[in-house]
């Protein structure tokens, strides 16, 4: 039963890391932009979460409708007058910005909000849970798992179904011809970064109504996102859910193992995929 | 007409950094404690400099996640002294050798990883040196473990004497980077490295092998990277995973000494570490501030003048230090114009 457990639990942990992998693998498949400060962006939306939470006595999901708009706000903004400039060929320029990025946040929550750990209050919505057949599921990480599933499918669905999503593939398949159809590639980035910090948004609510965060922790959840991604296949929205539910089920059972083997058992699981199969299990898209 | 690499520049330089290379070596006469930790702290970055420029500058592989050989080093320093008994001097070489052999499958496995995936591969493979540290009781666990100082004492048997000693070893390992990254440059292999620097996809049709190129480099710096690595913990005298496997102090600093300094250049780290160490020393005390600056200087740099500092100065007067580029003088009566390489 303690095994069931595991695999149930990492499941939805692994709805978790499916929001932080889902804006990264959308910048990437629009632009081929790999955001190192991804991670710290969603400790940004968790401090950002708490500020409006305690400024505002709302509850933390009701922070949500101001800071998911707000982080889509960052998102284009950031966009359109830093990394646009970093656009083209070379890959260092982005991934030379972002970290630099990432530097400059860590350290900017760290002077604003210190590193004493914090965590966002959600009252009874932390501990209620529901019964079945022996096993206890919480009702908050099952919010999270069906908030992972609905973004996905919202996504996917804006990707293949919409006129922005039309916009992005064809931003994604070749940039200039994009461009000579009237396709104004800055501003289709910009709302690429945008939407996906506003996934982040959620993303950076749910950790910290989760677990306790501080202006160090962004790293590791960039790690988790993009082993998700890659364990699920480049460019496959619903692979990188599946990346995600490996990903949290390995840490799950390694965790049920030995208490020390939780996170490493995740990176072993990932690293022994890309051995195997290096393109991901459902790969859509060259890289 | 005639084809040299040398420059009367080149030739000075040479010579000045000889002479700055004998006098550093006497520092121990000169220099006081304080100056001598400092000076050993320099030449250890900028070894690390000069090698994650050979990874990122060179062989266009861009990794964040070099901290794991420093840390991977330092443990197998501390374990090869403290375990097994074997004598400082020699678990030197060891842990480079270590860091060059695991650093073999790791590339190939991580090599499957393109581009700016590649980079967080890296950090994931550092992540895992760290966990694993982190659950080897033998070496203290997730708290770390310090040198008996009966190891320590083996160095030398007076405080000076090992202070002294720890700062030849720091000197003497960042002639041996700057010589090898200059030996490597200038080598075949140095060419067909310029040559995937400026245009991957051009050296692969002329026919150079990129995988065993860059796999070549990486082993190369993963080695030299663990010896620096193994010298860091040897000056500090204690271990933790979370020093070991830092992201801040062994990669983050280092990409800014790089990226300030001038990417692809021999020049550009050694010019960064100076000016690295020269904010450290007047700015350090404003803290995470500080930090900030470094980060929005990196950013400003990257988008402005993209191959630093040492690039801008080649720019405008085609100064080399390092002779590596062919030039060819004697065409004509006037100054021949900058080469590019």
């Amino acid at each position: 039963m303690d095994w069931a457990n595991a695999v149930i639990q990492g499941t939805l942990l692994g709805g978790l890391y499916a929001l932080f992998a889902a804006g990264l693998s959308l910048i990437f498949g629009v632009m081929r932009l790999v955001n190192i400060a991804h991670g710290d962006l969603i400790v940004l939306a968790a401090y950002l979460g708490l500020t409006v939470s305690t400024a505002l006595g709302l509850h933390p999901l009701a922070a949500l409708a101001l800071v998911v708009p707000a982080m889509f706000a960052i998102g284009y903004a950031l966009q359109r007058v830093i990394l646009n400039r970093t656009m083209g060929g070379d890959i260092l320029p982005p991934l030379l910005v972002t970290f630099g990025l990432s530097i400059i946040l860590q350290n900017g929550l760290l002077t604003v909000y210190s590193a004493d750990p914090q965590k966002l209050q959600a009252g009874g919505l932390e501990t209620a849970s529901i019964s079945a057949g022996g096993l206890t599921v919480g009702v908050l990480p099952l919010i999270v798992f069906v908030t992972a599933v609905a973004i996905i499918g919202g996504l996917q669905w804006m990707f293949y179904r919409t006129a922005l999503g039309r916009a992005f593939r064809a931003t994604s398949d070749r940039q200039d011809v994009a461009q000579l159809m009237g396709l104004n590639r800055a501003h289709v980035f910009g709302l690429a970064m945008g939407l996906s910090l506003a996934v982040t948004a959620v993303a950076g609510i749910f950790l910290g109504v989760r677990t306790s965060f501080d202006p160090a922790v962004g790293g590791s959840r960039l790690i988790f996102g993009f082993e998700a991604v890659i364990i699920g296949g480049l460019g496959n929205l619903w692979g990188t859910l599946a990346g995600g539910i490996i990903l949290g089920v390995s840490q799950a059972i390694g965790g049920q193992i030995h208490p020390g083997l939780q996170l490493l058992a995740g990176h072993i699981v990932f690293l022994v995929i890309l051995a195997v199969r290096p393109r991901g299990l459902f790969p859509k898209m060259e890289d | 007409m005639q084809v040299t690499r040398t420059s009367p520049l080149s030739r000075a330089a040479m010579l000045i950094g000889l002479v700055v290379l004998v006098a550093l070596a006497a520092a121990p006469w000169w220099a006081g404690r304080a100056e001598l930790r400092l000076f050993g702290e320099m030449f250890l970055y900028m070894a690390l400099a000069t090698l994650w420029n050979l990874l990122a500058g060179y062989a266009g592989l861009v990794s964040v996640g070099q901290q794991a050989y420093v840390g991977l080093g330092g443990y197998a320093f501390f374990a090869l002294t403290m375990l097994f008994g074997v004598p400082v001097y020699l678990a030197l070489p060891l842990a480079a050798l270590g860091g060059a052999i695991v650093a073999a499958p790791v590339a190939a496995l991580i090599f499957r990883l393109r581009g700016a995936y590649f980079a967080i591969g890296t950090w994931v493979i550092s992540e895992v040196f760290r966990l694993i540290a982190a659950q080897t009781p033998a070496l203290g666990g997730g708290s770390g473990t310090s040198l008996p100082a009966g190891i320590v004492k083996t160095l030398a048997a007076s405080r000076d004497g090992r202070e002294a000693a720890a700062y030849w070893l720091a000197l003497g390992v960042m002639a041996l980077v700057l010589g090898a990254a200059f030996a490597v440059l200038r080598s075949r292999q140095g060419i067909a490295l310029t040559a995937i620097r400026d245009n991957e996809l051009a050296a692969r049709s002329l026919g150079i092998d990129i995988w065993r190129t860059k796999f070549v480099t990486y082993v190369l710096v993963g080695g030299l990277t663990a010896l620096v690595g193994a010298l860091i913990f040897l000056q500090k005298l204690r271990i933790s995973p979370e020093a070991a496997f830092s992201a801040n102090d062994w990669t983050a600093f280092v990409i800014f000494i790089v990226v300030i300094g001038g990417i692809g250049t021999l020049e550009g780290p050694i010019l960064g570490t100076l000016i690295f160490f020269a904010l450290r020393e007047t700015m350090a005390d404003l803290g995470t501030l500080y930090l900030i600056a470094l980060g929005v200087v990196a950013i400003a740099v990257m988008l402005k003048a993209p191959s630093g500092l040492w690039g801008l100065i080649r720019a405008r007067t085609g100064a080399e230090l390092f002779p590596l580029s062919y030039r060819v003088t004697g065409l004509t009566a006037r100054r021949p114009a900058p080469s590019k390489d």
